[in-house]
């Protein structure tokens, strides 16, 4: 019961990062109708934005850490942010209005671009930092020793996520930009009819995107302490895995696939096999788009002659 | 990294210097914040696991004064070439030239093809190249069948290699049979896998097709690295035995084929071999595809390329056409993965990554998608190309990864040519079906 308990926890960790990473391929999926394949790499770009810029506050002298966490927050987000801009610019928005195949195609060399321009830039190897915080609170301590561990760094990453979900719900529900997105959604024509103006929204989303995946970047970079340049690979099938699981264009959807996918990586990483944890993952996306195409939360899709 | 937002021209292209300038700058801009952390900072792990940085300032001012030249370059060539619409008037007399070219351009290519080895004889090296050249021929028509007849993006065509590489390494490094009985098997396994994947994605339509194949293909990779007893994990096979000319070794003993034929014995006949053989399972894969482009499951595959609603309208049995797709596609990759094993003589799990299935399909594309002259050409192209930045070797993917942007920016249908349906009606639509998807037909 215990290790449960402690496996939930951790669970719950991971799913978190993973939902913010769902987000953006949600978001775009449900505006531009696309898979943005590099959203993955958007990730990784944001956790390495993140190490650089700890490791030079850190070299200034600075000791505050909340202050500098604050700081490799807030530039990690601007900078990946405009990644996400400069990628749709250069490689999605040519395409707009292309045969379906184009932006899927483009989007994956747009991945080898990012991969491989972070490998050529910081090198090949796994770029290890010092655990950042520490501590943490026991919550049960069993008879046989068994210690349920609450660390801090785990509720720093579930109340950031719950932050972040708050400010963006919140963005989308009730602000102009978020109106603007959702009319896109439904009719791009339409809305460009009424005014608004579709590039430029259609820009914010990605710049949206790119902001979350930057947090959950540095999210990982703090819980695991690492970061490599293909890292972005898997952990963007398994947020895509996410986002269908939870109901493509879902934004709740996506936090929750996410969640779900969290637990059912770690439970089948401590129940059955750490090897075969990645392929559960995928496993699941088959399953759920063979017996539930719409997800959890998402709507049928119409077909359309 | 040079690619520069095409974007900002529609709008200056009438204005004058200072526009030009000003957008030149804004792009430089950019670079300067992408690039500031990313390339200026470098970061390496010590031997005792400290971190440690150093500075390329240089570095980010060379890419930053790259994309201003490059963003000026780019829009002087825009405003000087004029609007797109002006390139695509070809004069008349180019056209049908080029036509004539087209027609002999295949007959001409097969017969140097053939002749390859005669004139290549004494550098190993072309040789190895045409091999390698071939092998993704066959693979890229092989993906042609299930991405560019029948129209189903799939990301994990690498599976079906990996499929056949392994049956043919484990059953002759196990069972010691023969290539000439594994090769058959290795094809009907993975068209088996093939049918197997065909099964649960028949529901499902572009990307989420993509993303499915895609964890089908990483599924398997996986698979492979953990199964250590069955496929030797990440250590791979080794020792597979080479292919025999039909039950005549191809080696220096006294009952090879060197003996035989009364001839001095010299590693090349073996490389000369392979290579007739993979020209020979190449243009099987062509003249099977062709043929049955011609049969009504052919017919049917290009329709459901065209579109899916209006096949099961027309009482086109959705479900078998896709199987069967996937199916045949699925055989000729298992085929070429068996002659990668033979080849190599050693198979592990890194020759079947995600990329591969990229490369390929990136192969089908850039040959326009059903076009089998295309395809071969786009295959030369692609590995010839990748073989020129061979030397650059970390520098080679990115450039890979850029050039696929930029083609399908500059010609999504492909570079070579996009091929139309076999049967179509001659008169024309009056209404085009993207209109009719808004509602105007």
């Amino acid at each position: 019961m215990d290790y449960f308990a402690q496996q939930l926890i951790n669970g719950l960790v991971l799913g978190s990062i993973y939902g913010l990473i769902a987000i953006g391929y949600t978001m775009v999926y449900g505006i531009v109708g696309m898979i943005n394949f590099a959203h993955g790499d958007v990730f990784m770009i944001g956790g390495f934005i993140a190490l650089i810029t700890f490791l030079l506050l850190i070299s200034t002298g600075l000791t505050a850490i909340p202050v500098i966490l604050l700081i490799v927050l807030l530039v990690s987000m601007a900078i990946t942010a405009l990644y996400g801009w400069t990628i749709e610019r250069i490689a999605y928005r040519p395409l707009r209005h292309s045969f379906r195949l184009a932006p899927m195609l483009s989007a994956i060399g747009m991945s080898f671009v990012l991969t491989n321009y972070s490998q050529v830039a910081q090198g090949a190897r796994v770029k290890p930092i010092p655990p950042v915080i520490t501590g943490g609170y026991t919550l049960h301590e069993s008879a046989n020793g068994f210690v349920i561990q609450l660390s801090n760094i785990q509720i720093i990453v579930v109340i950031t996520t719950i932050v972040l979900l708050a400010i963006f719900t919140w963005l989308v529900s009730r602000t102009r930009l978020g109106r603007d997105m959702r009319a896109c959604e439904q009719d791009q024509t339409m809305a460009a009819l009424l005014g608004v103006d579709v590039d430029r929204t259609i820009s914010m989303t990605f710049v949206i995107g790119a902001a979350l995946a930057a947090v959950a970047g540095l999210m990982y970079l703090l819980y695991y302490g690492l970061v490599d340049f293909f890292m972005g690979f898997v952990a963007g099938i398994k947020a895509f895995t996410a986002a269908v699981l939870g109901g493509i264009g879902s934004l709740p959807g996506a936090m929750l696939g996410g969640l779900a996918i969290g637990l059912i990586e770690t439970f089948w990483s401590a129940y059955f096999s750490v090897e075969y944890k990645d392929v559960a993952a995928f496993s699941i996306l088959i399953v759920v788009l063979i017996f539930m195409p719409t997800g959890l939360l998402g709507r049928p899709e119409v077909e359309k002659v | 990294m040079t690619v520069i937002s095409p974007e900002t021209a529609s709008a200056s292209r009438t204005a004058g210097i200072p526009a030009l300038l000003k957008t030149a700058f804004v792009n430089a801009l950019i670079a300067l914040v992408l690039f500031s952390l990313m390339v200026g900072i470098r970061t390496e792990a010590g031997s005792d696991g400290q971190l440690t940085y150093w500075t390329r300032f240089g570095d980010v001012a060379a890419l930053v004064a790259a994309v201003f030249g490059g963003s000026i370059v780019i829009e002087l060539l825009r405003q000087w070439i004029g609007s797109s619409g002006a390139e695509k008037l070809i004069p008349p007399a180019v056209q049908s030239s080029m036509s004539l070219v087209g027609r002999y351009l295949a007959p001409a290519l097969l017969i140097f093809t053939v002749l390859v080895p005669v004139i290549f004889y004494q550098q190993r090296y072309i040789l190895d190249l045409a091999i390698l050249v071939l092998t993704y021929v066959m693979l890229g028509w092989g993906l042609n069948v299930v991405v560019g007849l029948a129209g189903l993006l799939d990301l994990g065509y690498v599976a079906f290699y990996a499929v056949g590489a392994y049956s043919y390494a484990l059953l002759a490094t196990n069972f010691g049979w023969s290539f000439w009985v594994c090769l058959p098997l290795a094809g009907i396994l993975a068209a088996f896998w093939g049918v197997l994947l065909g099964f649960p994605v028949l529901r499902l339509r572009g990307d989420y097709l993509a993303i499915v194949t895609l964890a089908f293909g990483e599924i398997i990779r996986l698979v492979i690295i953990n199964w250590q007893e069955l496929t030797g994990g990440p250590n791979g096979v080794s020792g597979i035995p080479r292919p025999s000319f039909f039950g005549i070794p191809l080696d220096n003993s006294d009952n090879g084929l060197a003996a035989w034929l009364h001839i001095e014995y010299s590693t090349t006949h073996r490389i000369v071999f392979l290579f007739y053989l993979i020209l020979a399972l190449a243009l099987l894969t062509n003249w099977v595809t062709i043929r049955l482009r011609r049969l009504p499951i052919g017919r049917a595959w290009e329709a459901l390329r065209e579109d899916e609603v209006a096949c099961r309208a027309l009482g086109i049995n959705t479900t078998t056409t896709k199987l069967t797709a996937f199916a045949t596609g699925a055989m000729f990759g298992g085929f070429a993965g068996a002659f990668f094993a033979t080849r190599q003589g050693f198979i592990s799990p890194e020759s079947f990554t995600f990329q591969e299935s990229a490369l390929v399909l990136a192969i089908v594309v850039l040959g326009g998608m059903g076009s089998q002259l295309g395809v071969a050409l786009a295959a030369l192209a692609m590995i010839g190309g990748f073989e020129l930045f061979r030397s650059l070797e970390t520098y080679r993917m990115l450039v890979f990864g850029i050039a696929m942007v930029l083609i399908m920016i500059w010609r999504p249908r492909g570079l070579i040519g996009h091929r139309a349906p076999t049967v179509y009606l001659t008169k024309a639509q009056a209404i085009s079906s993207d209109l009719v998807k808004e509602g105007h037909g």
